[in-house]
C-alpha cells in the first residue's frame, strides 16, 4: 500500500516537473503573443509582466494598415498550396517509379537524388538565381515554387511507402486489362493516403516556413512571403513600436501551421519522423 | 476493336517509369544538376558580378588555405555542432524516457514539446531576439526582478554564440524526443519488467538495458543533428547575421556572406564546396550507420 502511494507521489512530482520544463519550452511562442498584444509603451519598458495590463489589438491594425501583411499571407499560401500540390505528385510519380519499376537509369537516378540532399541551398544559391532569372521568372510567385518542386526527401518517403504496395494487387490489375496509368491511379494511389497526409503536411509547412530561396527571388515588397516580409520588419524605424508590431506579424505567420499542427497532430509528428528515418 | 472476346493481360510498358519519372528527373536537371555544375565551374573563377567571370584556376582553393577568417568560421562551426548536438539529443532522450512511462497528461505534454518544431527559422529568430533584447528583452527583466543583473546575449561576442546554442536547442529538442520515443515504443516490455524482476535500479535499467537498444537510433539522429546544424542559417542569419564582429559566423553564414555581402562569387562557391565535402562525410557516415541500425533491427 505505501509503496503504490510512494510510487503515485513520484509519478505526480515527475509530471509536475515536466509541466514546468513544457511551460518553459512554450514560453518563447507565449511571449510572441502577449508581445503582441501589449501596447508599445509596456512593451518598450524594463518592467517583468506576464500579461499586459490593457490587450489590445492595435499592434495587429498598424502593421496591417503600414504593410501589405494580407498579401503576404497571400503570396504564401499561393506558394505554399500549388507547391506542394505540384511537388506531392512529382514525388508520388517519381516514387513509384523508381520503388515498382526496374528501368535503365534507374540506380544512377536514385543516386543522383540521393547526392542533391546533401548539398545546401547556399551553395547552388546563386546559380540557382542565374537559371532563374534566364527563365524570366525573378519576383514572381512561380521563381519561388518551380525549383523547390523537386523536393529529394518526398520522392525518398513516397518510394519508401510504395515498396510495401504488395506487387500481386499491381499484377491483378494488369491481368485485367488495366493500363500502366489506370493501375496507378485505381489501384496504387488508394492505398497511398496516409502518404500523401504526410507529403502534404510536411510539403506546406517547408514551404510556409521557407526563407532563403523566396528571400533572394522576390524583390518588390508586394510580392513578399510571410517570412521574408517578417524579416524586413525587425528594427524598422517606421514604427512607434516596431517589436509590437514584428510579434503581431509573426504570430499571423505561425498560428496557420499551429492550427494545421493540432488537427492533424498525428500526422505531423509521423512525417517529421519519416524525414529523419532514410 | 479486340478480336478477343476477354481483354489479354497487359505486359508492363517500357516507356511507364519514364513517365512517372520524367517531372522528378527533369526538375533535377533545370533546378539541382544545373546549379551545382554552374557552382563547381564558379569556383575556378573571379567574379564580382553575375555572369561574366575571369578564369582564375585555383586560385580561390588556395585563398582559402591562408584565410584567417575561414579559420574563424571553421572554429565557431564546431563549437556551434559541438554545443548544440550533443545538448539537443540529451534532452531529447531524457524527455523520451520520462513520457514513455503513463503519466497523466502525456499526451498534452509530448504536443507541447513538439510544439516549437512548427514555427519557422524566421519567426523563431525574431521572438528569441525580442526575447533577448539588452534594453527591453524579457530575459533581462525577468533577472532584474530576480535581482541580478542583466547579460548582454546577442550583443557581446562572449555571449552570443552560447544564446545561438541555447536557442536553436530549444528548436531541435522536440524532434529528437519523437525520434527517442518512437525507438522506446520498440523496446518489449517484458525486457525491462524481466530486468525489474532481476532486481535492476532504475538507472540500472536505463544504463544497461535502455541506452544500449537505443544505440542504433542514437548514431542516427547524431549524424542527423550535425547536418542540421552545419546547415543551420535561418535563426543566425535573423540573431546576429554572424556578428558581432564574426563571434557567430558559422561556415554557411561565410558563404552567404562572401556571396553577397562581398560580392566574391567564386570565393563563395569554392567555400560552398567546401561545405558540400564536410557535409559529403556526414553523410555517408550516415548511411553507414543506417545500414548498421537495419542490420540490428
Amino acid at each position: 500500500m505505501t509503496r503504490t502511494s510512494e510510487r503515485r507521489t513520484r509519478r505526480w512530482l515527475l509530471t509536475a516537473a515536466l509541466t514546468a520544463v513544457a511551460a518553459l519550452v512554450v514560453f518563447p511562442l507565449y511571449w510572441m503573443v502577449v508581445s503582441a498584444l501589449t501596447p508599445g509603451g509596456q512593451s518598450q519598458s524594463s518592467e517583468f509582466y506576464l500579461w499586459p495590463d490593457a490587450p489590445t489589438t492595435d499592434n495587429f491594425t498598424e502593421v496591417f494598415a503600414q504593410q501589405p501583411v494580407w498579401q503576404w499571407l497571400g503570396n504564401s499560401f499561393f506558394v505554399a498550396s500549388v507547391g506542394t500540390a505540384l511537388s506531392v505528385c512529382v514525388s508520388l510519380g517519381a516514387g513509384y517509379a523508381l520503388a515498382k519499376y526496374r528501368f535503365r537509369g534507374r540506380g544512377l537516378l536514385y543516386a543522383a537524388f540521393l547526392v542533391t540532399i546533401m548539398i545546401p541551398i547556399q551553395v547552388t544559391l546563386v546559380p540557382a538565381f542565374l537559371v532563374t532569372a534566364r527563365l524570366g521568372l525573378v519576383d514572381s510567385p512561380w521563381a519561388v515554387i518551380l525549383p523547390t518542386l523537386f523536393d529529394v526527401v518526398g520522392i525518398f518517403i513516397a518510394r519508401q511507402f510504395m515498396l510495401g504496395v504488395p506487387d500481386a494487387l499491381i499484377e491483378a490489375a494488369r491481368l485485367d486489362g488495366a493500363g500502366e496509368l489506370r493501375t496507378f491511379f485505381r489501384v496504387v494511389l488508394p492505398t497511398c493516403w496516409p502518404l500523401v497526409g504526410v507529403l502534404v503536411i510536411l510539403g506546406f509547412m517547408n514551404r510556409w516556413n521557407d526563407f532563403l530561396w523566396p528571400l533572394v527571388v522576390l524583390q518588390g515588397n508586394e510580392s513578399l512571403t510571410v517570412p521574408v516580409g517578417l524579416s524586413t520588419l525587425t528594427n524598422n524605424p517606421a514604427f512607434t513600436s516596431p517589436w509590437g508590431a514584428v510579434m503581431a506579424v509573426a504570430t499571423v505567420a505561425v498560428v496557420p501551421l499551429l492550427v494545421v499542427f493540432l488537427v492533424f497532430q498525428r500526422t505531423f509528428v509521423q512525417g517529421i519522423a519519416s524525414t529523419g528515418i532514410k | 476493336m479486340s478480336p478477343h472476346v476477354e481483354s489479354p493481360p497487359r505486359r508492363r510498358a517500357r516507356w511507364a517509369p519514364y513517365v512517372f519519372a520524367g517531372p522528378a528527373a527533369l526538375l533535377f536537371l533545370a533546378f539541382s544538376l544545373l546549379p551545382i555544375v554552374i557552382a563547381i565551374a564558379l569556383s575556378f573563377q573571379d567574379t564580382a558580378t553575375l555572369g561574366d567571370g575571369e578564369w582564375v584556376g585555383t586560385a580561390n582553393y588556395e585563398t582559402m588555405l591562408g584565410d584567417p577568417l575561414l579559420r574563424t568560421a571553421l572554429w565557431n562551426t564546431v563549437l556551434f555542432t559541438v554545443g548544440t548536438v550533443p545538448t539537443a539529443m540529451a534532452i531529447g532522450l531524457a524527455l523520451a524516457v520520462a513520457l514513455n512511462r503513463p503519466l497523466p497528461g502525456r499526451g498534452v505534454l509530448r504536443a507541447l514539446f513538439f510544439v516549437p518544431m512548427v514555427a519557422a527559422g524566421v519567426v523563431v529568430g525574431v521572438i528569441m531576439s525580442w526575447i533577448f533584447n539588452p534594453d527591453y528583452g524579457v530575459a533581462n527583466n525577468a533577472l532584474a526582478a530576480l535581482g541580478l543583473g542583466g547579460l548582454p546575449w546577442l550583443t557581446s561576442p562572449r555571449t552570443a554564440m552560447l544564446t545561438l546554442i541555447v536557442v536553436v536547442v530549444w528548436t531541435r529538442i522536440g524532434f529528437c524526443m519523437v525520434i527517442y520515443l518512437g525507438a522506446l515504443q520498440s523496446i518489449p516490455a517484458e525486457l525491462r519488467e524481466a530486468a525489474a524482476i532481476d532486481g535492476a535500479s532504475g538507472w540500472q535499467r536505463f544504463r544497461r538495458l535502455t541506452v544500449p537498444m537505443l544505440a542504433p537510433t542514437t548514431s542516427i539522429l547524431l549524424i542527423l543533428n550535425v547536418v542540421f546544424s552545419l546547415q543551420a542559417f535561418d535563426v543566425i542569419y535573423v540573431m546576429t547575421g554572424g556578428g558581432p564582429g564574426f563571434s557567430t559566423t558559422v561556415l554557411i553564414q561565410y558563404v552567404f556572406r562572401s556571396a553577397f555581402a562581398d560580392a566574391r562569387m567564386g570565393y563563395a562557391a569554392a567555400l560552398g564546396l567546401l561545405l558540400v565535402l564536410i557535409l559529403l562525410v556526414f553523410t555517408l557516415l550516415r548511411q553507414r550507420a543506417t545500414r548498421r541500425a537495419e542490420e540490428l533491427l
